[in-house]
């Protein structure tokens, strides 16, 4: 098959595209890049419908379905709680299946385009897919999970409401990597772990029922640490769960310091 | 093609898959099974993340409550249809399932006192009927997202092998004197387009639901049955398919899931009017009576001219009494999906929903070990299945909410345990010399096809007509004009073409796959529907309005006929179509219960 060259819109017959009432068109310009036979990473722009309530993610959907089935992207649940298709849309890491048309329409509904491109700072490997691979190892590194010594409660563990609310927001997220791959420090050096991976870490070491806190924070003082981090709230920005990543990432500085949590 | 060979397989990685994963590898007693999780997609994409409003367990943390009700309510929630034994082991081991869980560090919403703090869910009561009692464990209204998480995080401890993005196409079974013995796994690895051959002792499959055969669904894009459908193209049976629940509260037009757990902590339906219908058909427990009542209520009230909108076509779930405090603390992620979604504030606004495709109580039969059945009762060595994939039965006809994330863990865990343990006391069984060949042959085809049909195409008109004909209400002529769109569906399948003839993340050609397997489901569905000539549980015809003990008191079992079996088939009764479909029935299994009529 003839490697897809750089386009402008017009080729590409979107007229199969079913276009429902009150659908206005769209122009997606997506990032492609297919190993296969492209070079390089390449954009190329599609006219299609589109309805003020459809999400991004309808959008691509339909380019596979009916444009082009090689346009590949990760989606699953469709409502931002799998975490499968963050990418950059108009420049910005959101979840695909969360971003409504009628949010990026220009005022009075005028023709807008919308423009998709992976994550930053992991390998493109085809389209909108990136190697998750060296997130999930920077997740894994920070252990995320339960750390408890002696004998196990018959019963569950007390733990007063406070307390389960004092980490309650970093149990949300559902590792996107939207935060991560949003740092400037993470594109400059993958190395450091990510706001991510310190989220996770964030999860455990103020859970009053942990006692790897320790481990945790000796891991996290370490030079890809938490004293990367600059501060510059681009993670707090990108995360689609709200989380308050940069005042989780301050707080486990905070521990470090006082060497308390 | 790449070869592999561990003690134990898993196929799946949301909750039954891991839960089974951690059994294998630490809890089975057994000397360390080499276990490997296979899964189509990162273990934390699972579905299992998007379970909402809890899972039940008779703690009794907040008022007087025990095993046993809970056991009665799921067999009267399943309208009887429940197998009983099993019914009584879940929800006895619902509170180790629980306990362990929080031991492994799921942050549960806690009580004053610091414990499991637990709420009402719909059709859970206090002594056998007589008010709603809270029983649901939950994590605000992100429960499955926790279980998930912790069940990774489980596995990340304990080192667990993974394969994600393996796509799992086919089963290897080899003849042994004794009958089909499982013997390994064929895999397609998606950022390869490799073919991965895994030789195992034991395997658990643990692949989740194929909501998507409807249009409107609470399920992901993802959950397209193909661990069913890997089975029931070997001719193995599927149990009680007719059986598929539909969540009342999807938002809208969407099927975005809002969970029952709104109405457990007191949100209430409305019809156009803004009464509060649900007074009628349930009196005592009103809108916390088990899903199919409250859906088939809905469906009545927009039929009847009651319905909400410009179209009329929906009703209200009101949260606006409830205050803002306890949406945003209790609720807070389907306050977002509505105001997200649809523009809606739900602490101003009534939320405009429908029923929604949303779970399959039927699927691969097993036994309370998750041992695969190959018939009425006997078991396939070396195959496990638990999960929505499996119908052991514990829901029946209509499983009741929180169970089944109690199902996927306490099934999870035994079908794990089974598994290694039956791996430590067998030798590996020699695969077939061919076992990849259906896989590579199926693969191939679709790479090279060049038939006119599209996928999408054939998906759609799928899903549409399933959501026409056999949704929450069917008839015989609804459920027939299913089945002849199937048919011509599946005739149209075998044109099927795709545009990526590449290998690298080929999901074109994976979504043909899939599609295949739903198309098949859906057949099973429909025929079984069409069988079952009178009302239960998730099951209601409208022209068979009423519950049939005398001939329909037992379990539905559906083969597909493998090509050289074909000739012997005498399809149902039903003229004018052919099937390759044959139906057996099995009985259920009573211990305290004797079937009553069902009212709330
Ligand atoms: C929106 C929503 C809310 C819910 N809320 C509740 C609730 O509050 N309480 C409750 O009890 N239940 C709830 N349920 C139901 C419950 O969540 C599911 O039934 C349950 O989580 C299913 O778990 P599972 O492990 O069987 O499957 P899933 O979590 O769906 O996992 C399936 C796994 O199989 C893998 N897989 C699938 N096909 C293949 C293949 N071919 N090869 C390899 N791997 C494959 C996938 O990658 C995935 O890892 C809810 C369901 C939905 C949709
Ligand atoms: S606040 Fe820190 S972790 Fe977050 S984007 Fe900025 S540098 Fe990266
Ligand atoms: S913190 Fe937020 S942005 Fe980062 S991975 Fe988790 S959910 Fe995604
Ligand atoms: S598809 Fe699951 S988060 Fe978007």
């Amino acid at each position: 098959m003839a490697s897809p060259t750089p386009t402008d819109t017009a080729a590409h017959d979107t007229s199969q595209i079913p276009a429902p009432e009150g659908s206005i068109t769209v122009t997606v310009r997506i990032l492609r890049f297919n190993p296969e036979f492209d070079d390089e990473p390449h954009w190329e722009s599609y006219d299609v419908p589109a309805l003020p309530t459809d999400r991004v993610l309808n959008l691509l959907i339909n380019i596979k379905s009916y444009v082009d089935g090689t346009l590949s992207f990760r989606r699953s649940c469709a409502h931002g709680i799998c975490g499968s298709d963050a990418m950059q849309i108009n420049g910005v890491n959101r979840l695909a299946c969360k971003v409504l048309i009628k949010d990026l329409l220009a005022k009075g509904n005028k023709r807008t385009t919308i423009s998709v491109a992976p994550i930053k700072g992991l390998p493109q490997m085809k389209d909108l897919y990136v190697d998750m691979e060296p997130f999930f190892e920077a997740f894994k590194a920070v252990k995320p999970y339960l750390i408890a010594y002696g004998n196990e409660p018959t019963h569950e563990r007390i733990q007063s409401q406070a307390d389960r609310e004092r980490f309650d927001d970093t149990t949300k997220c559902i590792l996107c990597a939207c935060c991560t791959t949003s740092c400037p420090v993470f594109w400059s050096d993958g190395s450091y772990f990510g706001p991510a991976a310190i989220v996770n870490a964030h999860r455990f070491i103020f859970d009053s029922r942990d006692e790897g806190s320790e481990e945790r924070l000796d891991i996290l003082n370490d030079t890809e640490g938490v004293w990367r981090c600059r501060t510059t709230f681009n993670c707090t920005d990108a995360c689609p769960r709200g989380i308050q990543v940069t005042k989780a990432i301050q707080e486990v500085k905070q521990a470090l310091l006082f060497k308390r949590v | 093609m790449q070869f592999h060979k561990y003690d134990v397989l898993i196929v799946g990685a949301g909750g039954a898959g891991m839960r089974a994963a951690i059994a294998s590898a630490t809890e089975s007693g057994a000397t360390s099974p080499r276990t490997a999780v296979l899964t189509k997609l990162y273990p934390t994409r699972s579905h299992t993340g998007a379970a909402q409003g809890g899972m039940c367990a008779a703690l009794a943390n907040v008022e007087e409550d025990n095993w046993e009700w809970h056991t009665f309510d799921t067999v009267k929630g399943g309208d009887y249809l429940t197998d009983q034994d099993a019914a009584e082991i879940m929800a006895k081991e619902a509170i180790d399932a629980v306990l362990d869980l929080e031991k492994m560090g799921l942050p549960f919403n806690r009580t004053e006192e610091g414990r499991i703090d637990q709420r009402r869910f719909g059709g859970h009561t206090r002594d056998h009927g007589k008010a709603a009692v809270r029983r649901s464990c939950y994590a605000a209204d992100r429960t499955g997202h926790m279980i998930l998480q912790t069940l990774y995080q489980t596995c990340v401890k304990h080192g667990i092998e993974f394969f994600n993005e393996f796509y799992v196409l086919d089963v290897v079974l080899t003849d042994t004197e004794n009958g089909p013995v499982a013997s390994g796994a064929i895999a397609y690895e998606l950022a390869t387009g490799e073919i991965h051959v895994f030789q195992a002792k034991s395997i658990v499959f643990a692949t989740g639901g194929f909501g998507k055969v409807f249009k409107t669904t609470s399920n992901a894009h993802t959950l397209t049955g193909d661990g069913m459908g890997i089975y029931f193209r070997k001719g193995l049976p599927l149990e009680d398919m007719e059986f598929y629940q539909f969540h009342p509260t999807g938002l809208a037009g969407l099927g975005i899931l809002l969970t029952e757990g709104a109405r457990g902590e007191g949100a209430i339906l409305r019809n156009e009017s803004g009464e509060r219908f649900m007074e009628r058909y349930a009196p005592t427990i009103k809108d916390l009576a088990p899903r199919d009542i409250v859906a088939r209520s809905m469906v009545l009230e927009v039929l009847e001219g009651r319905g909400a909108g410009p179209e009329k076509d929906y009703v209200f779930l009101d949260c606006t009494h409830l205050g803002e405090e306890v949406l945003e603390t209790k609720l807070p992620d389907i306050t977002e999906f509505a105001r997200t979604y649809l523009g809606i504030d739900p602490v101003y606004e009534p939320v405009p929903v429908y029923p929604t495709a949303h779970y399959a109580m039927g699927g691969i039969p097993t036994n309370v070990d998750g041992e695969a059945l190959r018939d009425n009762d006997t078991v396939l060595p070396g195959l496990y299945a638990a999960g929505e994939v499996a119908c052991v039965s514990v829901h029946g006809s209509n499983r009741l909410g929180t169970n089944s994330l109690l199902d996927i863990n306490v099934f999870g865990r035994r079908a794990g345990m089974a598994a290694a343990r039956y791996a430590a006391r067998s030798e590996h069984v020699e695969l077939p010399d061919d076992a990849a060949e259906t896989v590579e042959g199926m693969v191939q085809h679709l790479r090279t096809a060049t038939g006119g049909e599209r996928v999408a195409d054939i998906r759609t008109e799928l899903q549409q007509t399933m959501d026409s004909n056999a949704a929450v209400y069917r008839t015989e002529d609804t459920l027939k004009q299913a089945l002849s769109d199937v048919h011509a569906l599946k005739e149209r399948y075998g044109r099927v073409a795709v545009q990526d003839k590449g290998k690298r993340f080929n999901t074109d050609l994976l979504e043909a796959v899939e599609l295949g397997f739903l198309l098949d489901l859906a057949e099973a569905l429909v025929t079984t529907a069409l069988a079952r000539k009178e009302s239960r549980g998730g099951h209601a015809r409208e022209d068979y309005p009423d519950r049939d003990d005398v001939n329909f008191m037992r379990h539905s079992m559906c083969y597909k006929l493998l090509p050289e079996q074909k000739e012997e088939n005498a399809p149902l009764g039903l003229t004018g179509f052919t099937s390759d479909i044959r139906l057996d029935y099995k009985p259920v299994v009573f211990t305290r219960y004797e079937p009553m009529e069902r009212k709330y």
